[in-house]
């Protein structure tokens, strides 16, 4: 008895899928996060967002009456699996464009492969060697390290402090942002008086603050994302550091604030717009993009959308705008990825051109700071 | 080089010592009942942790009931993997042993990432977190949680090793198994025991240390490895010499991170690990074992 609903109802839903795809040949997107292992805060955002923003647009109709489908793959993080599943979209999956992968070096392995297929790869990684120098099949979405440093040297800069001590994190995103600590500090007439690293793992940085106490520097920039800064901040508060605290934009979700508590208040780190939505001026470009993808984010997942998924987003809405505008093959993307003017998403404002596709300014980010266990943009 | 500085590093290294010490207790208990070196000890530490959140947040328990039914649980999971994974295999070579708790530990693991998800989440302290000042130093009222409860498991496992018939038992099934079970002691039981011990006392030390050092899924792997440095530089004991040995470990850290590079923290803790194998394998303290023939 059971049995048999159970396979009518299975050859019903066959049958629908069957009639899908016949219905009109949808518009196969690839797609690379590290789901799962070390970077899953970054590849699950991730996924979650391109998911729901191609849902959606398939639920209204798709683009120019033709569906798109992801096909999203899992590499946790791991550069060869990156590479392996990067060809499998290509050669199996026949896509027309890869988004991701989540992280620098997973992009750094797959751009030859992009580039050799001559795939469109829209990178979620925030690395700037990505499209630096411009590579004609990449693109990336996730603002770049220096953008992030020099909103912090700037503000800085307007208070008139000119010492800083620096913790960053021994992954890569740590070593990205302490490099761009370092080259860009003499441009804003800051010296770095103490640079010090910590753990992914670790779970005491008394050691590291107790020493950098010790230098009396002006500001304490800590480079990583979570758990480390959320210690460092209790490990701050504990040794009574009354030095201002800056955080890098790896940290700002609501996470960090749940996790340091009390500790977090008054700190202060640049972020994509997207934690301050609300708060942003009716004016901005970007308010009514983000205003969507929280709210729909939301509602899909119950939780906070973030700038992380953001960049998840900002790639697909830029392979629908291509789309949109008549292309459906790989180059004819490529092309009209590179034409886009003023795009307002998640991350900023984008303007590719042939010269530039990062597409991102100064403006991606805002500073903002730990107000009553919320975000406050700094004036 | 300021004293106060000094002192801070002192101490830090300290509470993050008792920690160690702790976890590495758990990790000599098991060995000294069964020979085994139980990799699975760190996932204890993590379900500790993790359980109390739970307690906390699905079930709303005050956290004075939290933290016992995290422990129960978490000595649940102990007792199985014991019954599952350790007590069916029929040739028990220690690389067996060894392979199956390595394997048992990415299972727990595996199964807390789908039950917790990949987040890290944060237990709220157990008195308040402003700091206490020492001299110079600062230290938080959890560091002191840690340091008393840390104590008195070392006393309560002292009076059971050597007071009570089920410890000294225990004690004789380490010195030889063979020789325990002819004089009648069942030493399946004693090897169900020492799971128990440890994985109850591996959810201690994850309970104590979450205010601090928040927790999630894959908390487990490195403070597992750190309390296996502190029982091999206590010689796999399971009293005293381990916690010195957890202490050493901790202090060491802390004094590297400060005085010579915190790049190099985690590679004192291993580089003591490495020569202490190599040139005093039966630990800091311990006299060389005579070969048993």
């Amino acid at each position: 008895m059971n049995f048999k609903i159970i396979s009518v109802a299975s050859l019903l839903v066959t049958m629908l899928f069957a009639a899908t795809v016949f219905a009109a040949a949808p518009i196969r997107i690839g797609a690379l996060f590290a789901v799962t292992g070390p970077a899953a805060f970054l590849g699950e955002p991730e996924r979650n967002s391109a998911k729901m923003v191609i849902d959606e647009i398939n639920k209204a109709g798709g683009v120019k009456g033709r569906k798109l489908e992801l096909i999203a793959y899992d590499t946790t993080g791991d550069a060869t699996k990156a590479v392996q599943l990067a060809t499998k979209l290509i050669k199996d999956d026949k896509v027309v464009a890869i988004i991701g992968p989540s992280t620098t070096g997973e992009t750094m392995a797959v751009i030859p492969v992009a580039e050799k297929e001559q795939v469109p790869l829209i990178s979620c990684s925030a690395g700037s060697k990505i499209t630096d120098p411009v590579k004609k099949w990449v693109f990336k979405t996730a603002q770049n390290d220096a953008l992030a440093v020099g909103k912090i040297y700037e503000y800085l800069q307007k208070t008139k402090q000119t010492t800083v001590s620096i913790l960053t994190v021994s992954d890569g995103f740590g070593a990205s942002g302490r490099e761009q600590l370092k080259i860009q500090a003499a441009k804003y007439g800051i010296t770095v008086v103490s640079d010090d690293t910590y753990g992914p793992k670790d779970t005491d940085m008394t050691a590291q603050l107790t020493k950098i106490r010790g230098t009396h520097s002006q500001a304490i920039i800590c480079w990583g994302t979570n758990p480390g800064p959320a210690v460092i901040a209790k490990n701050a508060r504990q040794l009574g550091i009354k030095t201002p605290l800056f955080m890098s934009h790896g940290v700002s979700s609501k996470k960090f604030i749940e996790l340091a508590g009390e500790a977090a208040e008054g700190i202060k780190l640049p972020s994509g717009k997207v934690v301050v939505a609300d708060q942003l001026a009716s004016t901005d470009k970007q308010k009514k993009s983000l205003m969507a993808f929280v709210k729909d984010y939301q509602i899909h997942y119950k939780a906070e959308g973030d700038h992380f998924g953001g960049h998840a987003w900002d790639a697909v809405m830029l392979i629908k705008n291509a789309v949109e505008s008549g292309a459906d093959a790989a180059t004819a993307i490529r092309d009209q990825l590179e034409k886009t003017k003023s795009f307002a998403g998640i991350g900023g404002s984008f303007n590719y051109s042939p010269q530039d596709h990062a597409g991102l300014g100064k403006d991606a980010f805002v500073l903002v700071e730990v107000k009553n266990k919320d975000w406050a943009i700094v004036k | 080089m300021q004293f106060d500085q000094i002192l801070q590093y002192t101490l830090s290294g300290l509470s993050t010592g008792a920690i160690y010490a702790l976890i590495g207790i758990g990790f000599s208990i098991i060995y000294n009942a069964t020979g085994i070196i139980n990799f699975a000890q760190g996932e204890f530490v993590m379900l500790g942790g993790l359980l109390t959140l739970s307690c906390l947040e699905l079930l709303q328990l005050p956290l004075w009931a939290a933290i016992p039914c995290s422990v129960a649980v978490a000595t649940v999971v102990g007792v199985l993997f014991e019954r599952l994974a350790i007590r069916p295999l029929r040739q028990p070579t220690p690389i067996n042993l060894v392979i199956i708790t390595i394997g048992g530990s990415i299972l727990i693991r595996g199964l807390a990432m789908l039950v917790w998800g990949k987040d890290t989440h944060a237990i709220p302290p157990f008195s308040g977190d402003d700091p206490i000042a020492i001299g110079g130093a600062t230290i938080l009222p959890q560091h002191l949680w840690i340091l008393a409860i840390t104590l008195i498991i070392i006393v309560v496992n002292k009076i059971y090793f050597y007071h009570t018939i089920s410890g000294k038992a225990m004690r004789a099934c380490s010195y030889n198994r063979r020789a325990a079970g002819l004089v009648g002691i069942d030493v399946k039981r004693m090897v169900l025991f020492s799971f128990i011990i440890s994985s109850a006392m591996g959810a201690i030390a994850g309970i104590i240390v979450a205010p601090l050092t928040m927790t999630a899924y894959d908390v487990g792997v490195m403070l597992g490895l750190k309390g296996f440095c502190a029982a091999i530089i206590g010689g796999m004991s399971s009293g005293i010499s381990t916690v010195v040995g957890g202490l050493i470990l901790g202090v060491l850290e802390s004094l590297g991170a400060g005085l010579i590079s915190s790049g190099y923290k985690d590679a004192i803790a291993f580089i003591i690990l490495l020569l202490l194998l190599f040139i005093r394998p039966q630990g800091l303290f311990g006299k060389a074992d005579s070969e048993r023939v």
